[in-house]
């Protein structure tokens, strides 16, 4: 495959109180191999050397597993390849000459820092109100003595696969988080171990979301479209049954 | 000659007589004693739970915005556990046996049989919590076998067993958040370490949203880092592993060991240009049911599916028939260099081999083998847009785990009394090779079951909060690290950092990557100097210290690694044997295995920083082979 040359229009934004603004830039020769971020790399080495400020973006493990890349490609956070987080998108995926608009996650709950960076650790205290199992360290018995059925163990596992990116608050018109905090009490719904603290969790949880400012559901399912591990809503039915026990 | 201070005893009793020795603290007190923890994966997370439980106030630091995205995230395969849950035949010696071969006879055996003793209260914990293993029919738990051993003793959740450890520990670290035991820093980078009186004290941290200089001061400090493999540049670390805190703690004063022993693991996606930013893992689980193999024919460039049978070589297969493609991770990716050295490697540039699920689709049908691997076959479609399920993936080597670290002693605390340094972070465990799976068991065992009672016997000798921010070291502390990014921030050069970093990680894996010779490694030692030169001259960071500025960060690392390579290599060349993936070209066997030189070498390296400029000091623990005879390995 030929290299591709490609415009972008980046959002930046020197921080939350500044006001931002759409950027052009040129990403020429781009190798279709690479990832979408590496060709932002190749954009911001650019700028670099020029001693420009680099457009400011998250990553770490590179492979879609610990959630820190995100940005709406194209409309669509990560961009319209399903199950899919930005750093895993390659750029086989676009057209030469094609214009790419790169935008941060946009949420109340989720404050901008900078370009295409967001403040999420709203998540992290919706998960401290109560996504846990109360088990102290050496107190566990042996782990034959808890049988789980593989079915049950399979359904806590496809909920448990959230890497908290926020993809979903992002593609959802309220900005909820129903499916992230649904991920969570699904999975420990399906396990006998998370079952004495389920009422308390539940209730919690919500609690905890609602005081971050997230929106409430209304049912639009975009949240499973771009949930790059296409976690299904079926969480959050099971959300709504679990507190409406509580 | 460093003294580990292992209990006296038979292997088997000496952790239970260390426990019994050490004296609780009372509830009361514990309260009173501040414990620092830098780092959030599975040991730094675990650890820091732990501690909260028992009553001790901790706060807890990581560079990411979330605890919950440390590097032990990415962990895929699964984690170790004598559980014999298969019977067939494990056993916490059988265990300890194959981490101490695996590791060819350069790790400690009393951290080592502690490990295998403490690996099946890790399942165990992580059951209670709700991480969703992968279970049989009858409700039970699953066991799949790994690399360097006969029985089948890895636990796993799909293909993200680290992911789930993880969030574990991430839900028992928030636990106590929430009771307000622990308080957590993300998005906080230690800079610095503080020792008063020789004694380990707390930590300088940049606030990286604000730019903000911090001491912390406590009464110890833990430090579960992670490991430094990108100081080749490219590995399957995440893009932001670094070695800047345990580096920086080296230059107040703690022991590096063994920094030489890195790993190179054997199934990674092949680098596709030099656009790439790191390397992704194809987990070794793969090779339960895929056959690794090259053309017999040099040269060969027919299209896979035209190689006929006869004219494949199974080369794991045929140079290891009792281990075959579950040979050690150091002999496999040796076994790959080897062949495609050979002109007889496959794709572009000749350098990867074919992993080959063909055989066990026909015999398990395709549906196993997406309920097995499923979610690592769609990254390996995502990545090379090529479907695995129809041709056989391309691997090839890349760097993947740090055996060396922080030097330690049996209670996990380095020379400097009061750091305590833990999993991927500290040296102690896997000698000059790990076998998989054993990170995570490593990892879980310092911070969950080891740590929360040798950081208790040391305060109890420690008078709490006896040290206030304003002493000379801490206010020092700060002014040197404000300098050290001034300093950065002034050089305005013309290259990005990591451009720099790319040109280090080419000589490091040309000069000091799977095979070494003292040529390579003195070409090394004299170009890694002139590059760390170019970089204080040219390197450039635009924007603003006193803001969130990602480039900033990356700079600061680099200029460690840049210093830190020359040890690494250094080391290398001093260590006259080839042992585990420390592989020296002058010292092989005839059929070209690692060739140890036990009379000489049978120690732990341990280097004293003795300023810039100046030749660090080489220490050394010797190291006792009591309970397990040295032997050469063999997998044949
Ligand atoms: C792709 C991949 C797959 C793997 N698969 C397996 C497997 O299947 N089984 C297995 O046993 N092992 C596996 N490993 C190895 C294993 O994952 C790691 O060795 C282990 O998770 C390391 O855990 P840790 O807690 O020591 O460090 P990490 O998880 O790396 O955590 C380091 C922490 O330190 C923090 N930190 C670092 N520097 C600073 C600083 N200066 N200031 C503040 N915070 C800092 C980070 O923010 C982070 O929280 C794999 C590794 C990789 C790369
Ligand atoms: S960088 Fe980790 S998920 Fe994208």
């Amino acid at each position: 495959m030929s290299l591709l040359n490609l415009k972008l229009r980046v959002w930046r934004q020197k921080n939350g109180t500044s006001k931002g603004a759409f950027v052009n830039y040129d990403a020429p020769n781009i190798s279709p191999d690479m990832s979408f971020l590496e060709m932002l790399d190749v954009v911001n080495e650019k700028l670099i050397t020029q001693n420009q400020e680099p457009i400011a973006f998250e990553s770490d493990c590179r492979e879609g597993i610990c959630g820190a890349c995100s940005m709406v490609i194209n409309g669509i956070p990560h961009g319209k390849e399903r199950g899919t987080t930005a750093c895993q998108l390659h750029m086989r995926h676009f057209k030469n000459g094609e214009t790419i608009v790169i935008e941060p996650w946009r949420a109340r709950a989720f404050p901008l820092i900078k370009d295409l960076v967001v403040d999420r650790t709203a998540f992290d205290r919706i998960q401290q109100a109560g996504g846990f199992v109360s088990v102290n360290t050496g107190s566990a018995p042996d782990a034959h003595a808890i049988l789980v059925h593989k079915d049950n163990a399979e359904k806590a596992f496809d909920a448990a696969a959230c890497i908290g990116c926020g993809a979903c608050v992002a593609a959802c018109k309220n900005a909820s988080a129903m499916l992230f905090v649904g991920s969570k009490i699904s999975q420990l719904a399906h396990l006998p171990q998370g079952d004495p603290e389920r009422k308390r969790r539940a209730k919690a949880m919500v609690m905890q979301m609602d005081a971050e400012g997230f929106g409430s559901c209304t049912n639009t399912l975009e949240c499973e479209a771009v949930c790059p591990k296409e976690i299904s809503t079926r969480v959050i039915a099971e959300l709504n049954w679990e507190f409406m026990r509580s | 000659m460093l003294n580990a201070s292992i209990p006296e005893g038979p292997i088997a009793d000496k952790w239970a007589s260390y426990c019994d020795a050490s004296k609780p603290i009372n509830p009361a007190n514990k309260r009173k004693y501040h414990v620092i923890v830098v780092g959030t994966g599975l040991a730094g997370a675990s650890a820091a739970a732990s501690l909260g439980e028992l009553g001790f106030r901790v706060s807890t630091f990581c560079f990411q915005d979330s605890p919950r995205r440390a590097h032990s995230i990415a962990a895929q395969g699964g984690i170790n556990a004598a559980k014999n849950y298969k019977n067939d035949g494990d056993s916490v010696h059988r265990l300890f046996y194959d981490t101490i071969k695996g590791g060819d006879f350069r790790s400690r055996e009393a951290n080592v049989y502690r490990l295998a003793q403490l690996s099946v209260k890790i399942i165990d914990q992580c059951v209670a919590q709700g991480v969703p293993f992968a279970r049989e029919y009858g409700g039970l738990l699953d066991n799949r076998s790994f690399g360097g051993s006969l029985v089948s003793r890895t636990f796993y959740a799909r293909g993200q067993t680290g992911q789930q450890l993880l969030l574990g520990a991430y839900g028992a670290l928030n636990r106590q958040i929430a009771a307000g035991t622990v308080k957590s820093y993300p998005r906080t980078e230690m800079q610095d370490l503080v020792v008063i009186d020789g004694q380990a004290k707390g930590i300088i941290t940049r606030d990286l949203l604000t730019g903000e200089l911090r001491a912390h001061m406590a009464d110890c400090v833990v430090l579960a880092t992670g490991g430094y493999g990108p100081v080749f540049y490219l590995s399957t670390n995440a893009v932001g592993c670094n070695v800047t805190a345990t580096y920086r703690a080296y230059k107040k004063g703690a022991f590096f060991a063994n920094p030489c022993y890195t790993q190179i693991h054997p199934t990674c996606i092949p680098q596709s240009g030099d656009h790439q930013s790191k390397l992704t893992l194809m987990s070794e689980s793969l090779r339960n049911d895929g056959r690794v193999w090259v053309p017999l024919k040099k040269g060969d460039a027919r299209p896979q599916e035209q190689i006929p049978e006869s004219e494949r070589d199974y080369y794991l297969e045929r140079k290891y028939p009792s281990y075959g493609n579950l040979a050690p991770r150091d002999i496999s990716s040796r076994a790959a260099k080897q062949v495609c050295d050979e002109g007889r490697g496959v794709g572009p540039g000749g350098r990867g081999v074919y992993l080959d699920f063909s055989d066990s689709i026909k015999r398990l049908g395709q549906d196993v083998i997406t309920a097995r691997y499923g979610n690592l076959f769609d990254m390996y479609a995502k990545i090379t847009g090529e479907n695995p399920y129809q041709t056989p993936m391309r691997i090839y080597p890349a760097v993947h785990y740090t055996m060396g670290g922080l030097w330690v002693d049996y209670g996990l605390m380095s020379n400097l009394p009061g750091l305590f340094v833990l999993g991927e972070a500290n040296f102690s465990d896997h000698g000059a090779n790990r076998l998989g799976a054993s990170a995570l068991m490593q990892g879980l065992a310092d911070g969950y079951f080891v740590l929360p009672y040798t950081v208790a016997s040391y305060l109890n000798h420690v008078k709490p909060g006896a040290i206030k921010n304003t002493d000379a070291q801490v206010t020092g502390g700060l002014r040197e690290t404000h300098e050290s990014i001034v300093r950065l921030m002034s050089v305005r050069g013309k290259h990005s950092p990591d451009y720099f970093h790319r040109e280090l990680g080419k000589i490091m894996w040309n000069d000091c990557g799977m095979a070494r010779t003292e040529q390579s490694l003195k070409n090394a030692l004299s170009e890694i100097p002139k590059i760390r030169e170019a970089f204080w001259k040219d390197v450039c960071v635009p924007g603003s210290s006193q803001d969130y500025n990602p480039v900033l960060e990356k700079a600061s690392r680099v200029a460690d690694f840049l210093e830190f390579a020359e040890l690494l290599c250094l080391d290398a060349l001093e260590r006259r044997e080839s042992c585990g993936g420390h592989f020296r070209e002058e010292f092989q066997t005839e059929d070209g295995e690692a060739k140890r030189d036990d009379k000489n070498f049978s120690h732990v390296a341990a280097w004293e920083y003795r300023g810039s400029g100046q030749k660090p000091t080489r220490h050394q623990e010797e190291l006792a082979f009591e309970n397990i005879a040295l032997a050469q390995r063999s997998y044949k």
